[in-house]
């Protein structure tokens, strides 16, 4: 198939063969794929966008391939992205997560893709954000992501997901200084894999304290907000009264939003914090709560208009990293690699200092975009 | 700049012997390649779904068992249903030299056998690649 | 001056002179190791025996450590069993082949199955078509164990079986063929493979998960001690693991870490080690090092014996001793220029002599690519046959012990296999060590070093990178016919009209309330496989109840 075959017809209509070349396609920055996202623009916006992150051995891949098959059984056609490193040396990569989810190679209403970082720091590609709109607009429900690890410097995942699932398991010694390392801000949903072994009720105590601690001090969370939200919807929902209840009965995927009004279980009443699952990835144990929770984030989310505001937030970002990537590109052109050789010899020579010589570059750069424009 | 190749690296049928394909795995990867490595006990169906899906390059197949002759024939005949015509397909494992040309002529391009360095895949993957850069 | 100053003295004035040599003509390389990389020094001599004392640490042929051997006569009293793993194609074909190797000298049987029955699929599954009968004898049902030993008398064979998840059921349906031939049980003698930690670490034909596997494992442990008290119940291998890459230290010390986790399941299964230990046997690879390799089995036997003294306190002298099976090492085989393998395979079956071994396997020389004729069959038994009538190896017992070099390397080998033990006994034991990857990964890690020594030169590979030739391919390899699937299922259509269904039925309910209780598996696989309740048929019934082993994969 050559690539002027893809078309979002194609990809719309479902083609696996169109819609993994586009990706392709956007993994090189391959210019012709810039008609196909702007023709597919239009169709997206309804996928619940998921991201698995957590330290390596955690168990990503197996919970993914699990979630899969359970989101499956709910009627919901699931994308998987799977995000793996590159070599810093060679520039290759072994991708290997596909071989935990490989059972669904053959379900149509499932599409995984593997993807190495190429270079990229931050737990993602490059490619990952452009991946998933493409994902949404083929109309896939759910598009999980899958990051490569977790720790200080991989955060794209909160940038590019509604959900953030944050897996830890027990017996791994970093697992609570990833945690400390403020990777608290990512998560929306917790989840304790392997919790079939000695430790698990330690990890999810400790979760759960470390939680309920940023709550007291008043930190800055990723959920304080949406809980604030809901809290204003319980005032709405204590007035309905019999409602409440009725609605408390049911579990919490059906409950949507109202699941997270009724209060978690922590060490303080009215202390509220995100949920916190065990789950046994290998054999399945806890996956479904884990997907309710899942769910019932999205619905929290979409009752109080988070799941807008973080969306609009998340694309202003990535409208800037966009922005700031074209900087860069256009300062890799060799006529701009002669200016700045030019400004660095400069400051050397003492003729200039470095902020001038900053000032002196963002003028060149106007200077040569009024050009453009003017052309 | 260069093309980053995609191989998927693949298991069919029982044959549980990985040594080979997890060796040629990490050559391909520390020649620059992206490796997917498919884990055992892969059906063609399988086999063919994650080629299309992860839009690789190439196909490796790596079999011991002796049912080459059955499983990748039936490979080629799922990809060419699916029209996929620009996946170059190579095969490897304990295939004897009468086979090949039978396996040639059902589209697999190159059959590597036991003692064929990494290097010589490496070099005939860069040199017949279907789709160029 | 005492013996070793004056040896000490007369080392330095050597090796003064040795650095004037080579200054002038330098040595052929930088460094040089064994096959498994370890170093190896110019020179062995008396002074590297120190440390070393022989009663506690050499001793005696048939005596704790069992350093020399596990018998006191060795070959003295009788050569190793000669036994040619073998089959292929139909029940019908391998006995043809089982007749002529029995014909031909060979001592003991050994039968190779197909991957469907090797994971437990009847031949007319989905994800058998293309494998019937092409890596062994496809076995679906009593009715083709019949065939396979249709006029083989077996109270008067040993036979051993490659199987490891399904093993139970095979080993019921050859308790049943020898019950029809009114051979009783306690009369059989045989082994089966039953090893499935290996299988998830380096083989590949597992199907059920760890735990139950390992239940049924320790089923087989007690029923056999108990029924068929001469067979051997489990061949815990190393073979395959240095198949897979592994250097001859990991070899030993994984295999015996899988040792000891089948030992601490069949403890925990209320069994008396003295009781199934002696039963334990184990099979191992004879690669191209020589001096090596004997050195290897030298000190497995050691690092054993200490294992099950010490750690499970076991007394009898059959639990201590290590009982090996040695096959030569299938990867060092080369397509290229294939009637060197011959040579190969020699070199190979005189280290496994010399190293003790109970029984041998010779690969043939055409196994590079497909299964062995008959004619080059016959030329690996020959192998053993001159080995052991024309060779003198077999005149005395372990002849190399002594050699400076060889007690050396037993040593170095013993020491570097108990740290790998430590290091997986730190990591929970064999079980955890391979759910964690470590196993595995240090297996990799060495395959793809070897891979690229060969690549770079470094390591040698006569015909493929050094005196390489044009050649044409190779004629006359076996070919397995393909129509070997189609007349499979044919037969086992005509099976389940014949048979009694309900009599099956009722036998598969049987083992499937024994699956989910504790009963020991053994009596209700014995009674489905005589109702000819097919493989597939019952290890369908215990993978829904087990569930199936998803792989872990580590690159």
């Amino acid at each position: 198939m050559d690539d002027s075959a893809v078309s979002a017809d194609r990809v719309r209509a479902g083609d696996a063969r169109a819609t993994a070349r586009l990706i392709s396609m956007i993994e090189r920055e391959d210019p012709s794929r810039l008609a196909v996202l702007k023709a597919l623009h239009a169709y997206g916006g309804k996928a619940h966008v998921v991201g698995i992150t957590g330290p390596p051995g955690a168990g990503k891949s197996t919970l993914t391939d699990k979630l899969v098959g359970d989101l499956r059984g709910r009627g919901r056609k699931v994308a998987v992205i799977a995000v793996d490193p590159s070599s810093p040396f060679t520039g290759g990569a072994i991708l290997g997560d596909r071989i935990r989810m490989q059972r669904h190679a053959t379900d149509d209403g499932v599409y995984i893709r593997s993807l190495a970082t190429r270079g990229h720091l931050g737990g993602l590609s490059r490619a990952a954000s452009e991946a998933v709109r493409v994902l949404d607009a083929a109309g896939y429900d759910d598009v999980i992501i899958e990051t490569v690890g977790v720790g200080q410097s991989e955060v794209d995942i909160v940038r590019i997901a509604d959900t953030v699932v944050l897996v830890s398991v027990p017996g791994l010694g970093d697992d609570i200084q990833a945690i400390k390392a403020g990777v608290m801000e990512i998560g929306d949903v917790f989840c304790v894999n392997k919790a079939d072994k000695d430790g698990a009720e330690r990890v999810v105590r400790e979760i759960r304290a470390m939680l309920e601690t940023a709550v007291l001090n008043g930190a800055a969370t990723r959920f304080t907000p949406l809980f604030e939200a809901r809290s204003a919807l319980r005032g709405d929902a204590g007035n309905a009264g019999g409602a409440t209840e009725a609605v408390a009965s049911r579990g919490p995927a059906e409950q949507g939003a109202f699941h997270h009004i009724t209060a978690q279980a922590t060490g303080h009443p009215n202390l509220e914090i995100p949920p916190v699952v065990k789950t046994v990835a290998e054999t399945g144990e806890g996956i479904g709560p884990l997907v309710d929770e899942i769910k019932a984030h999205e619905a929290a989310l979409a009752a109080t208009g988070f799941l807008r505001s973080r969306r609009e937030a998340n694309l202003a970002w990535e409208l800037g990293r966009g922005a700031a990537q074209r900087v860069l590109s256009e300062l890799e052109r060799d006529e701009s690699r002669e200016t700045l050789a030019e400004l660095a010899r400069s400051v050397l020579d003492r003729g200039i200092d470095y902020y001038d010589a900053l000032d002196a570059l963002e003028d060149a750069m106007k200077r040569t975009q009024r050009a453009a424009t003017t052309a | 700049m260069e093309r980053t190749i995609r191989v998927l690296v693949a298991k069919p049928g029982l044959d549980g012997h990985d040594r080979g394909a997890k060796v040629i795995a990490r050559a391909l990867r520390d020649a620059g390649m992206e490796v997917i490595y498919t884990g055992l006990r892969q059906t063609p169906e399988q086999i063919v779904s994650a080629a299309v899906q992860e839009d690789v390059d190439v196909v490796a197949m790596s079999i011991l068992s002796g049912a080459h002759n059955h499983l990748f024939p039936r490979v080629m005949e799922l990809l060419k249903e699916k029209g996929v015509d620009d996946v170059l397909v190579i095969g490897g494992g304990v295939i004897p030299d009468d086979d090949i040309p039978g396996l040639k002529g059902a589209g697999i391009a190159a059959v590597f056998t036991p003692g064929s360095p990494t290097g010589d895949i490496i070099e005939f993957i860069k040199k017949n690649l279907k789709r160029k850069a | 001056m005492s013996d070793t100053d004056s040896i000490k003295k007369g080392f330095e004035a050597y090796d003064s002179g040795v650095e004037k040599s080579i200054a002038r003509f330098p040595e052929r390389k930088k460094s040089f190791v064994t096959g498994s990389k370890s170093p190896v020094k110019r020179l062995y001599t008396p002074l590297d025996d120190a440390g070393r004392d022989y009663a506690r640490d050499v001793g005696f042929p048939g005596e704790y450590p069992y350093t020399r051997g596990v018998q006191n006569t060795m070959y003295r009293g009788r050569f190793w069993t000669m036994r040619q793993y073998a089959g292929f194609s139909t029940a019908e074909e391998s006995n043809k082949r089982y007749k002529f190797l029995l014909e031909q000298g060979t001592t003991g049987l050994s039968v190779a199955f197909d991957l469907p029955t090797q994971i437990g699929y009847d031949s007319d599954h989905a994800l058998s078509q293309g494998e019937v009968g092409k890596v062994g004898v496809a076995i679906d049902s009593l009715a083709d164990m019949e065939i396979l030993f249709d006029g083989i008398p077996l109270d008067k064979v040993s036979t051993s079986m490659t199987i490891n998840a399904p093993a139970s059921v095979l080993l019921a349906m050859y308790i049943a063929v020898a019950e029809k031939q009114g051979v009783s049980p306690d009369k059989l003698e045989g082994t089966i493979q039953n090893d499935i930690l290996k299988e998830y670490v380096a083989r590949g034909t597992y199907i059920f998960p760890p735990a139950p596997s390992m239940r049924l494992i320790t089923d087989i442990f007690a029923y056999c001690s108990k029924s068929v008290p001469n067979w051997n119940t489990i061949s815990i291998s190393g073979y395959h693991i240095r198949e897979a890459g592994s250097t001859a230290a990991q070899e030993v010390a994984f295999t015996i870490a899988d040792g000891i986790a089948y030992v601490d399941a069949a403890i925990k299964a209320g069994l008396d080690v003295d009781q199934f230990a002696p039963r334990l046997s184990f099979f191992f690879n004879a690669h191209n090092d020589l001096f090596e390799e004997v050195a290897k089995f030298r000190a497995a036997r050691r690092v054993w014996a200490k294992v099950m003294k010490e750690r499970f306190g076991a007394k009898s002298p059959k639990s201590l001793s290590l009982r090996f099976h040695t096959q030569t090492a299938g990867s060092t085989l080369t397509a290229q220029q294939p009637d060197n393998n011959i040579v190969r395979v020699a070199i190979q079956t005189l280290a496994a002599v010399l190293g003790g071994t109970q029984s041998l396997h010779t690969n043939s020389k055409d196994e590079a690519l497909a299964l062995p004729t008959e004619a080059s069959v016959r030329i690996a038994l020959r192998t053993q046959q001159i080995v052991a009538y024309e060779s003198g190896a077999a005149e005395t017992i372990d002849p190399l012990a002594g050699s400076y070099y060889v007690e050396s390397m037993t040593d170095r080998i013993q020491k570097e296999a108990e740290a790998y033990i430590a290091t997986i006994d730190g990591l929970g034991g064999a079980v955890k060590a391979i759910e964690k990857g470590y196993v595995q990964q240090e297996i990799q890690d060495a395959a793809y070093a070897y891979q690229m020594d060969v690549e770079s030169g470094e390591r040698v590979v006569v015909g493929v990178n050094k005196f390489q030739i044009e050649e044409g391919s190779p004629k006359g390899l076996l070919r397995v016919d393909p129509i070997v699937g189609e007349r499979q299922a044919a037969k086992l259509k005509e099976l389940r009209a014949k048979r009694d269904n309900r009599a099956v039925e009722g036998t598969l309910a049987a083992l499937k309330a024994g699956a989910k209780g504790d009963a020991n598996l053994m009596p209700l696989i014995l009674d489905a496989v005589k109702a000819y309740a097919t493989l597939g048929e019952i290890c369908d019934v215990l993978r829904a109840e087990f569930g199936e082993y998803q792989q872990k994969v580590i690159l």
